[in-house]
């Protein structure tokens, strides 16, 4: 094997590597990306069913229901729309009502949102970004607590 | 007092590198071998001065001195010691102050051990050490200062985040600093090889122990983290692609094609340049990782700073010492010369598909990780690249990978022959068939590509014991022949080939966990049972229990598999008074294969608990694989040729030892 013909496999495996992930990262990115929606979001640009999304908002005071088998009802609101997600599973140590949450999850057929994951922040003056974010868009941001900073992390919402 | 003398020695550090940064880096162009001697002193003093200040703040912490602010905002006094300590790195600015004393003390390591490198090389390696302190210690003095005081002085602290109050986490910082910062060394070697214009075989033999200590740190490091996600987030997962995560993996996976990358330039004299560039890269993502946690530009649980200055400073750092070194190395390297021909079936050959696929991954990562923050900053539009884009990325790239691994140790070095080196690996091949049918016979059920991935664990495993088995000839001459020769095996063949098996264990873990466990989540009376993998879960009843900072209600869940008691978990929910805050404690259950994990939830209004438990099948294997890496990486360290400061060339015995 001469040099030139060494070079040249070189050349060949690293650009052949190179192609594979790029060709796996576009691939993935296409499918595996989730978009964050405030309940107006939803309402106003719609979403398709089964599309993971994150939804995040207020907890709506007095909507927490029991399903029983460690079912739950809640509605998530930005004061202008409400969304209400259903969840089987473990809420995280910090979720209350009137404060901020994010759950992932889809809308199904019926158009009812189902949450996998619920992830509420560990401190109870803390807002999620996108909420904050979110309800600065829909005009009904307080500004209460957002500027203190405190540790904060996921609740224990489950990943797959 | 004593805080007030820890702030100056962190003032004095400060010039100390400074003068260290300058005064060096002048001998060294005009070969002044007086102000090259400034170095090691200065590098001693510096650690010295460090060690003062952290001692400093661990005395404000252990004596509660809430009158500074740091230990008001991060301790109490009801808090356990071991907890006090850990919290000075368990914020912001004490974890700042721990990250430049390990930097400190890898350059007084240098000037302590390096007496034998070449004057000009140890004076430029300690001059680019102290930059990076100047532009840390930069940081901490003027936007992160740990010795602020409070006045008046509040009676009590606000306490820890229960979470961080936890005995692996107390450790985890440490050792990832290790990790992080161990790069740094590695980047003053290369800095300071591109200042000198070459790159020599006693280069690469300094680099690859650095190269080794920090990695063997980070892995460590990174293990201990996700053990602690594993047993107190209460999701039952071991690792969730969280950017946080993700910032210590990418300096890992460069690390790895560094660690690998380094034996050529070492053996052979090739791939110098490609090294070089490695070791800039390695210690740019561990900057990285320090701007993602530090900056809080991510939300995460280590994002404790939420003040764009300190951010900002960090970019500013991360741009310097990036772009400085990447433009240095594109004006410098050329000039390096290349040497070590060799085939592409070579043991070369594999170290740099080694490389390449590691590189590839280590882009997939990156890419996963920064592409959300810049979408955000350039559109304003909000994701999430969860756990399906590195699954469809990292994994495709890293299955290659683990293929080809048990391969690689076989080939020789410049031209081999790879029917032979097949030929070694047949025993290993079968044992790794064996494992595919008999997992696909006993998950049956279970996803069709898990086998596979059990396979290829063991098909690691079994390679690695081949490698070994091979090089002390064993069943080919007597037993006696094959011990004296594993006697005589250096201590580096035994650390690859731990750290290629452990890797095979953690493997076998990470298939389990993600394709046969099993989850139940159920609401139940006390007195009420359900089933879950074989186990029968009966909630005996719920007690108050109080501990020392804080107040849990325990569940009392019996254990039962096919009628035979097993005794009783106690999941517990803890309330943290002075933190206001609260955490969920899983009772785990394990035989060293597989766990039984139990998380108590709410009370649900008709006097039933919610429970929530997994069988987690072959999850242990993953920290004990972890723990083997490391411990492969430990023994590679204590290898002869690669002991730090261990004479070289001026003993000829040790250049006549065998080659790998």
């Amino acid at each position: 094997m001469t040099r030139k013909q060494r070079r040249a496999t070189f050349i060949a495996a690293s650009l052949g590597i190179l192609g594979l992930a790029v060709g796996l990262m576009l691939f993935a990115m296409r499918d595996s990306i989730v978009f964050f929606y405030s309940p107006s979001d939803v309402v106003e640009r719609g979403v398709e069913p089964g599309q993971r999304i994150r939804l995040g908002g207020l907890v709506e005071q007095g909507s927490l229901q029991d399903l029983g088998d460690a079912t739950l009802r809640f509605n998530v609101t930005d004061f202008v729309e409400t969304v209400t997600v259903t969840y089987r599973g473990m809420l995280p140590d910090l979720f209350r009502e009137g404060q901020g949450v994010v759950t992932e999850g889809s809308f199904g057929e019926d158009g009812n949102f189902t949450a996998t994951n619920v992830l509420a922040k560990h401190d109870e003056y803390y807002m999620p970004p996108e909420v904050a974010d979110a309800l600065k868009r829909s005009g009904q941001w307080q500004g209460e607590g957002a500027e203190a900073s405190h540790a904060e992390t996921y609740g224990q919402g489950s990943y797959p | 007092m004593i805080v007030e003398l820890g702030h100056f020695a962190l003032v004095l550090a400060l010039a100390v590198s400074l003068v260290q940064t300058v005064v060096p880096a002048i001998g060294a162009h005009r070969r002044d071998v007086q102000l090259m001697h400034v170095a090691e002193p200065a590098a001693i003093l510096q650690f010295l001065l460090v060690g003062a200040a952290f001692a400093a703040l661990t005395y404000a912490f252990v004596v509660s001195d809430f009158s500074v602010k740091l230990v008001y905002d991060n301790s109490h006094s009801m808090k356990p010691m071991i907890f006090k300590v850990s919290g000075v790195w368990g914020n912001h600015e004490g974890s700042m102050v721990l990250w430049v004393l390990i930097l400190a003390m890898f350059g007084a390591m240098v000037a302590f051990f390096g007496r034998n490198l070449p004057d000009t090389l140890r004076a430029r390696v300690l001059a680019v050490q102290a930059s990076i302190a100047v532009a840390f210690l930069l940081f901490v003095i003027f936007t992160s200062n740990p010795f602020a005081r409070l006045d008046p002085a509040p009676f009590e602290g606000t306490g820890l985040n229960p979470l961080l109050q936890d005995r692996a986490l107390a450790f985890h910082p440490p050792w990832l600093y290790a990790g992080y910062v161990g790069f740094s060394m590695t980047f003053s070697f290369a800095v300071a090889a591109l200042l000198e214009g070459r790159v020599d075989a006693s280069w690469a033999r300094w680099v690859r122990p650095w190269t080794l200590a920090a990695w063997l740190s980070l892995t460590i490091g990174i293990a201990m983290g996700s053990w602690w996600a594993y047993y107190t987030l209460g999701w039952g997962g071991f690792w969730f692609w969280d950017p946080v995560e993700n910032a210590s993996l990418m300096p890992w996976l460069a690390g790895t094609a560094l660690l690998h990358s380094a034996i050529v330039a070492e053996k052979r004299g090739a791939l110098k340049s490609w090294t070089i560039l490695l070791a800039i890269l390695a210690f740019s993502l561990s900057l990285l990782g320090t701007f993602l946690v530090r900056s809080g530009v991510l939300t995460s649980v280590h994002a404790f700073a939420v003040d764009p200055a300190r951010g900002s400073f960090i970019l500013g750092i991360l741009m310097f010492f990036v772009g400085g070194s990447l433009a240095l190395y594109a004006w410098r390297a050329p000039m390096l010369r290349a040497g070590g021909i060799f085939a592409p079936i070579s043991r070369e050959g594999a170290l740099l598909m080694n490389n390449m696929l590691l590189s590839a991954a280590t882009a997939s990562v990156f890419i996963g990780t920064l592409y959300p923050l810049f979408l955000d900053a350039l559109t304003g539009e909000k994701i999430t690249v969860g756990p399906p884009f590195f699954n469809y990325t990292f994994v495709p790239i890293f299955v290659p990978l683990l293929c080809l691994v048990p391969l690689g140790p076989l080939l020789g070095w410049k031209r081999a022959d790879l029917m032979a080196a097949a030929e070694r690996l047949l025993a290993a091949a079968g044992i790794a068939f064996v494992a595919l049918i008999a997992s696909f016979a006993f998950f049956y059920e279970g996803p069709w590509l898990a086998p596979f991935g059990m396979a290829l664990a063991v098909w690691l495993v079994a390679g690695a014991l081949s490698d070994v088995a091979w090089r002390i000839k064993l069943f080919s001459t007597p037993l006696a022949e094959s011990l004296s020769r594993a006697r005589r095996l250096p201590r580096a063949v035994w650390g690859s080939a731990l750290a290629h098996g452990g890797v095979g264990i953690c493997v076998a873990g990470i298939i389990g966990v993600t394709a046969w466990s099993d989850e139940l989540i159920t609401a139940v009376a006390p007195g009420e049972s359900a089933e879950i993998g074989g186990y029968t879960l009966t909630l005996q009843g719920v007690a108050l229990r109080d501990g020392p900072n804080f107040d849990a209600m325990v569940g009392v869940v019996g254990v039962a598999r096919g009628g035979r008691d097993l005794g009783v978990m106690l999941p517990e929910k803890r309330r943290f008074p002075a933190e206001r805050q609260e955490k969920t404690e899983p009772a785990i259950r394990t035989n060293g294969i597989s766990d039984l994990y139990v998380v108590l939830g709410e009370q649900a209004g008709n006097g039933k608990w919610v429970l929530r438990a997994y069988r987690n099948t072959f999850a242990p294997l993953i920290w004990i694989g972890g723990t083997i890496m490391g411990i492969g990486g430990l023994i590679s360290l204590l290898d002869r040729r690669l002991r730090v400061g261990a004479p070289t060339g001026a003993r000829p015995r040790l250049a006549a030892q065998p080659a790998e």
